[in-house]
């Protein structure tokens, strides 16, 4: 062994990179302890508001998710409904916006509300033992939201100069360009609202929108913390006991499925880096298909020892951030595949992306592939689970879809159940090239000669 | 926060161990912490730790390209590093049954990293991706964390682009990363974390099994990056093709973190009562009241984290604002609140919510292994305490109005910096 000395001497990288001994062997697997399975409620409470409640004491937190189905087809929705979102926790009857804030932080909490075209979702969280602190506030917004003039007007404002800062990501263009293209004019496409809508919504609008859409029927509540179940239940019973409405919150208009069609490219001036953003049909949670493309997609480009990413990162170094993902909707699923790449290579990513996605059906994922995302799967949702915030969140998105604690319980055994066949089938059936629509977003200067070279890309 | 079990331990090779065993659920969470960030990497080669920090996950003399990922993966675990100011970090996190493993992969490329020109190139080329998605392609990017250090500071270790420059990420070569591995990355000069689901006993074995005969190197004694603070307000603006409205960042020096550590923390409590949440005074007054910012920011830490650095570290102050606000009339309602906390300092419903948020996200960052096994390593690293991360919501609770109102009291104009953003005016 060579000792680096003072004097800067050091070996060589392939001195550095061979021992004595030689390659040893990669150890096997231990024996794995099975999670212990937490006290869990799921219940419906007199206002209709499903309610589910876990016992995870690994801190002394608590974390809160609130989804209220909140779909709708009048296109000034969008407008109206992120302006609500902005401004719910702006104020009530009794309580001043600083005031809202002031008896959160006191007890650690915090929560924030988000909108989109299908739900509304309040998340939050606060030490255990200001539970019921957090949950009168929340009772309070959800009751009775002031919405001042002042409020909303200034808000309105901020909201009008966060869109347009949002407006300048890559990201959130190449979304936009997407949804457009793969959904038309369904709501589901209108994911942020255009400022001058925005610049229109009144408070009224906005008083009137909460009191019709933000009901408990329909709606689930999530928390998961060092809380115990019963007890909670009653707490949040009695908290949220005067948030009623008639009217049963409604999810929105169904999705048609994504067809394939040619990208269309998307011109950004200036950009030095390209979004690749594809899409195809998939099945949601409820398919018994669902294991099987799970675990397709992460071959795929799922994760990071996925053909995909090993191709045009690991190989070609085309790119820093590629991946596929099965996106969920509450009436469906889609697949998707996205990759950033600097604007010289990216009709070579897209070829390839390609290739890997014809090769998919072809060639399928051979065992070693599959007992790799099989163990990575259950091992990953295991790891997701182990947080309060990240079993919070799984519960809520699965509620969503009428599913609860018991599939999430279930599902490591039907993903050791999937065989290479049904994954053979799947990659067959929903990762054919042709299956895909999407966008590329980039500077059309750099990108037109190739893309038009290589076809299926609409020019524009 | 109840104190974690902790168990160190050094190797004859030097290096350190913290194993932190907590059965709650059946997960392991491994990382190594090398004392080496991109403050010590070389002049001519900005970008180069972050840019070996990728190769280290390249192969080493066991594994083959791709190997270290599959195992990880196949082992249903996940992984990543990061290149910070001071230190680089390594970590998987996987089900229990997978602690052996990681070690394994851990200390094979300790030992013995493949590093090649095939994937140095490669990497070159991913890293450039990197930079081109986060910062060169979007708005605000490396804005301030990139940006703000080259006005505030003077040297190069403090003041140069961590993330790179491309024509130094293309000139590193081979020599490059032998004699940086060969400096850096000596067992000695590590931290080796161990949390979650394990016994202790059992954990020591496999770690003594890995670890033990990685050959000990001799390690240089760090210098100090240490430099005076501005006597003067400096000034610079940069034009941002992207951006859509006019931004600024204020940096501040902040006391040593690891000498002054109880110092150091009243900044982090002002920054608090400065900016977290609807309640604190420059939300209040230069979101609401005044309305002259879309958003206002401020932190310890030019990533965005307190106690992330040794020193100097920097305190900043960011926001967005529109066309029709001169940035000066936001820094005058900077220094306006500034001295009203000097004044009088904060109340003492102030100071409470602070605490309780403060107790509450570090209990939440602690439920996520990740977060809690990469705590541990770092305070270990740079303190030599991993129990701070219990010790941390009592010392904030400690800290009294008229601390905060000192930290106030010494934010200056003439000893920070100031860095204008302006739009570049093309309409995208």
């Amino acid at each position: 062994m060579t000792t680096t000395s003072d004097t800067g001497q050091h070996r060589t990288a392939e001195q550095i990179g061979h021992t004595e001994q030689g390659p040893r062997p990669v150890p096997g697997l231990g024996t794995q302890r099975v999670a212990v399975q937490p006290d869990t409620l799921d219940t419906v409470l007199d206002n209709g508001l499903r309610l589910m409640v876990v016992r995870q004491p690994s801190v002394p937190m608590v974390e809160v998710r609130l989804r209220v189905p909140f779909g709708s087809d009048d296109p000034a929705r969008p407008a109206t409904a992120e302006l609500m979102a902005e401004t719910l926790f702006t104020g009530t009857a009794t309580r001043s916006r600083v005031q809202v804030d002031t008896d959160l932080a006191l007890v650690g909490g915090e929560l924030g509300a988000g909108v989109d075209p299908e739900r509304l979702s309040i998340v939050g969280s606060a030490l255990a033992s200001g539970l019921d602190r957090l949950l009168e506030v929340l009772a309070d917004v959800l009751t009775a939201a002031a919405y001042t003039d002042e409020e909303i007007g200034r808000e309105r404002d901020r909201l009008v100069e966060r869109i347009t800062m949002a407006e300048a990501q890559p990201g959130v263009i190449a979304r936009k360009a997407l949804q457009r293209r793969r959904y038309g004019d369904h709501p589901f496409a209108h994911e942020m609202p255009e400022s001058a809508d925005v610049a229109q919504v009144t408070a009224t609008q906005v008083r009137e929108l909460h009191r019709d859409a933000v009901v408990p029927r329909g709606a689930v509540l999530v928390l998961v913390g060092d809380i115990d179940p019963a007890g909670v239940a009653r707490l949040v019973g009695s908290a949220l006991e005067h948030w009623r409405s008639d009217r049963t919150a409604t999810g929105m208009t169904a999705l048609p499925e994504v067809t394939g069609n040619d990208l269309l490219l998307v011109h950004r001036p200036g950009a030095v880096q390209s979004q690749l953003r594809l899409s195809a049909r998939a099945v949601p949670r409820t398919d018994p298909r669902y294991p099987a493309l799970q675990l397709a997609n992460l071959a795929y480009g799922g994760y990071f020892s996925s053909r995909l990413v090993e191709n045009i990162r690991e190989d070609k170094g085309y790119t820093y951030h590629a991946r596929s993902g099965i996106e969920f909707t509450s009436t469906g699923a889609s697949l998707l595949v996205d990759a950033d790449t600097a604007s010289d290579v990216t009709a070579a990513a897209l070829w390839e992306t390609r290739y890997e996605l014809g090769r998919f059906g072809l060639v399928p994922p051979k065992e070693s592939e599959v007992e790799s995302v099989r163990q990575y799967a259950i091992g990953s949702l295991l790891t997701a689970m182990s947080s309060q915030s990240g079993l919070a969140s799984q519960l809520a998105g699965l509620a969503g879809v009428g599913l609860d604690a018991e599939w999430l319980r279930a599902h490591p055994a039907r993903l050791a159940a999937v065989t290479m066949e049904q994954i053979a089938e799947v990659a067959l059936e929903f990762f054919a090239p042709t299956a895909f629509t999407g966008v590329v977003v980039g500077n059309r200067e750099v990108l037109a000669a190739q893309l038009a070279a290589i076809g299926g890309v609409e020019l524009s | 926060m109840p104190l974690p079990e902790l168990h160190r331990l050094t190797l004859a090779n030097g290096l350190r161990v913290v194993l932190a065993p907590d059965r709650t659920s059946p997960v392991v969470g491994v990382s190594v912490h090398y004392d080496v960030g991109f403050r010590s990497e070389p002049e001519g080669r900005t970008g180069f730790a972050h840019l070996f920090e990728h190769l280290m996950f390249q192969g080493s003399e066991s594994l083959e390209k791709l190997a270290h990922f599959r195992h990880v993966q196949s082992s249903g675990g996940t992984f990543n590093g990061s290149t910070h100011p001071d230190y680089t970090d390594y970590f998987e996190v996987l089900p229990s049954a997978g602690l052996e493993r990681a070690l394994f992969l851990e200390a094979d490329r300790m030992r013995a990293p493949r590093i090649t020109e095939e994937n140095l190139r490669n990497q070159v080329d991913v890293v450039k991706e990197e930079i081109r998605l986060n910062v060169l392609n979007r708005p605000y990017g490396g804005f301030p964390w990139i940006t703000l250090p080259a006005v505030l500071y003077q040297t190069f270790p403090n003041a140069h682009n961590g993330y790179g420059d491309f024509t130094e990420l293309e000139q590193a070569n081979l020599e490059d990363c032998a004699s940086f591995f060969d400096m850096f990355y000596a067992p000695a000069n590590a931290v080796l974390t161990v949390a979650g689901d394990f016994e202790v006993a059992e954990a020591r074995d496999l770690v003594q099994r890995h670890f033990g005969d990685v050959p000990a190197r001799q390690v240089r004694p760090r210098p100090s990056f240490d430099e005076p603070p501005p006597s003067t307000e400096l000034r610079s603006e940069l034009v941002d093709q992207h951006a859509p409205l006019p931004a600024l960042a204020v940096g501040y020096r902040l006391p040593d973190p690891v000498t002054d550590l109880d110092n150091y923390l009243h900044y982090v409590v002002l920054s608090s009562v400065l900016t977290d949440g609807d309640s604190a005074r420059l939300q209040q007054r230069m979101v609401h009241q005044d309305a002259i910012v879309t958003d206002v920011g401020t932190g310890c830490g030019v990533l965005g984290s307190p106690l992330d650095a040794r020193d100097p570290d920097t305190f900043t102050v960011t926001a967005i604002h529109t066309d029709d606000v001169e940035a000066d009339r936001v820094l005058g309602v900077l220094d306006e609140e500034l001295d009203r906390l000097a004044g009088q300092g904060p109340d003492a419903d102030e100071l409470a919510r602070v605490t309780a948020r403060w107790t509450a996200s570090l209990h939440r960052d602690h439920d996520r292994i990740v977060s809690r096994t990469l705590a541990f390593g770092s305070l270990e690293l740079m303190h030599g305490k991993p129990e701070l991360v219990a010790e941390l919501p009592a010392k904030v609770a400690a800290v009294t109005a008229a601390d905060v109102a000192a930290a106030a009291k010494s934010m200056r104009p003439d000893g920070r910096a100031v860095l204008i953003l302006k739009p570049a005016g093309g309409a995208e």
